[in-house]
């Protein structure tokens, strides 16, 4: 086995990260201009807000083949919409908890208050989790298999 | 029981009160009753007893939309699916007389049929007694053992709305089971148990449809699970992740409007026990939101249409523990 094989083999999570427009977005733009780093296996997917995000879309995600889904918005109180992320958060804690239940590890979903000044907690947030995934392995439970090449 | 429902409502319907009955008639069987919709002249074939199980208010949505008022024969169980729909503006209150029917508990034929009880011609009720006319000769069943499942955890004999309800002086029926216990017993297991437990119900799923079909709270004009492009029902059952996002979606839209009536279970034809992932929703909503039964109140929000400023983080789904 060749050098280049083995590092093929290498499990690379894919993570999705919703990030709102507003704050996380921002707050990811900042983390990139002060230098942070955080995981390549983290793809950023901008959105309006957090609410825009749709349970369908962290379903489609897992299907996609994604290992861990996480969602980002302003804090509590500081949406641009004034309330989006209030009704965000308590979609995605009914949302998580469902899946949770069906036996999808509770460690794969997760959502963070990050705002446009927090580039630190960003990268941060983005590391621990690549972490958590990294440990849990691939998500086998929540994949479609005719979306494998 | 169905004489007086039917005095009753040919007297509304000769005082012009309403001019149809929206009841229950026997399908193909005795014990498959079917909603129908009668003219005066056509009540004879008005029944309603133990197997008169459908929630009749879905088909108000329609009804209600035709000329005349109609009269809607509701269950207790099913007043609360009419305040929802009533709440979503989906039924058109002024063409509705809703008389309320007292409900004893359903009748499950697939339990009496497990006692080794074949050939069933057909079943009367008397008291607390289900008599039982076989090819074999007759039996008798106390009726409490053969309950439909969803009866068992009744959510009370108050008609939540009814412009009339008719008394029958027998006992009510009483819950007898405590609604969340199956959903504690799956949430105190660990998450590959409860993955296998959900992959063995839902891998029965074979997308018929009849749970969103039968379901008051999937009322709408346009569903996401009808959209050709999506290729949903090509790939249906061909994949188990189709399975679990039917269901998991599927639950999602109905969080917070779901009744709790159970229908999705009773008429699956796999058996799949749907209404455990409504009532992980009803429950969570509960902890989380507070006490929320939907349809009880009109003029309640429902609970993912408003918010709370202290509301909790979805990291409790992680702090809350368990394995």
């Amino acid at each position: 086995m060749s050098l280049n094989e083995e590092t093929k083999k290498e499990y690379k999570p894919l993570i999705v990260a919703f990030c709102c427009n507003w704050c996380s977005y921002a707050g990811a733009d900042l983390a990139g201009s002060s230098r942070l780093t955080y995981p390549t296996d983290v793809k950023i997917i901008r959105v309006p807000c957090s609410c825009r995000v749709n349970p369908l879309f962290v379903l489609r995600a897992f299907q996609r083949g994604a290992d861990g889904v996480i969602i980002a918005g302003c804090h509590p109180g500081d949406c641009h919409y004034t309330s989006g992320n209030y009704f965000a958060r308590r979609r995605m804690t009914l949302l998580f908890s469902m899946l949770d239940y069906l036996g999808i590890e509770r460690e794969r979903t997760r959502v963070e208050w990050i705002s446009a000044a927090e580039g630190v907690k960003f990268s941060t947030t983005m590391n621990e989790f690549a972490k958590t995934i990294h440990e849990l392995g691939e998500n086998k439970k929540l994949r479609d298999l005719r979306c494998e090449e | 029981m169905t004489e007086l429902i039917k005095a009753k409502v040919s007297e509304l319907l000769a005082n012009q009160t309403a001019d149809r009955v929206l009841g229950w008639k026997k399908g193909e069987f005795f014990y498959d009753e079917t909603p129908a919709v009668f003219q005066a002249e056509e009540l004879d074939d008005l029944v309603y007893d133990g197997f008169s199980a459908p929630n009749l208010s879905k088909y108000l949505i329609k009804e209600s939309k035709k000329e005349g008022k109609v009269i809607a024969l509701l269950k207790p169980c099913d007043t609360y699916s009419f305040n929802q729909l009533i709440m979503e503006h989906r039924i058109n209150r002024d063409n509705v007389y809703v008389v309320g029917v007292p409900c004893r508990g359903n009748l499950d034929i697939n339990k009496i049929r497990e006692k080794g009880i074949k050939g069933i011609q057909s079943i009367k009720e008397q008291g607390d007694e289900l008599i039982i006319e076989t090819i074999y000769g007759t039996k008798t069943l106390p009726r409490e053992e053969v309950i439909l499942d969803r009866c068992l955890c009744c959510k009370g004999s108050q008609h939540m709305v009814a412009d009339e309800v008719i008394e029958s002086g027998e006992p009510a029926w009483e819950a007898k089971a405590d609604r969340f216990e199956m959903v504690t017993k799956l949430e105190n297991m660990t998450s590959d148990e409860r993955f296998a437990f959900w992959r063995g119900e839902l891998s029965k799923c074979i997308r018929c449809n009849a749970c969103r079909n039968v379901c008051p709270a999937c009322s709408c004009l346009q569903c996401v699970f009808d959209d050709p492009a999506s290729k949903v029902q090509a790939k249906s059952n061909a994949d188990d992740f189709e399975e679990n996002m039917f269901h998991i979606i599927r639950a999602f839209h109905v969080a917070g409007r779901c009744t709790d009536c159970g229908e999705c279970s009773r008429v699956c034809p796999q058996g799949i026990p749907l209404h455990l992932l409504n009532r992980k929703f009803i429950k969570d909503i509960d902890t989380f939101y507070g006490e929320y039964q939907a349809g009880a109140d009109i003029e309640a929000k429902g609970p993912l249409t408003e918010f709370n400023k202290d509301d909790v983080e979805p990291s409790i789904v992680k702090e809350r523990g368990g394995k």
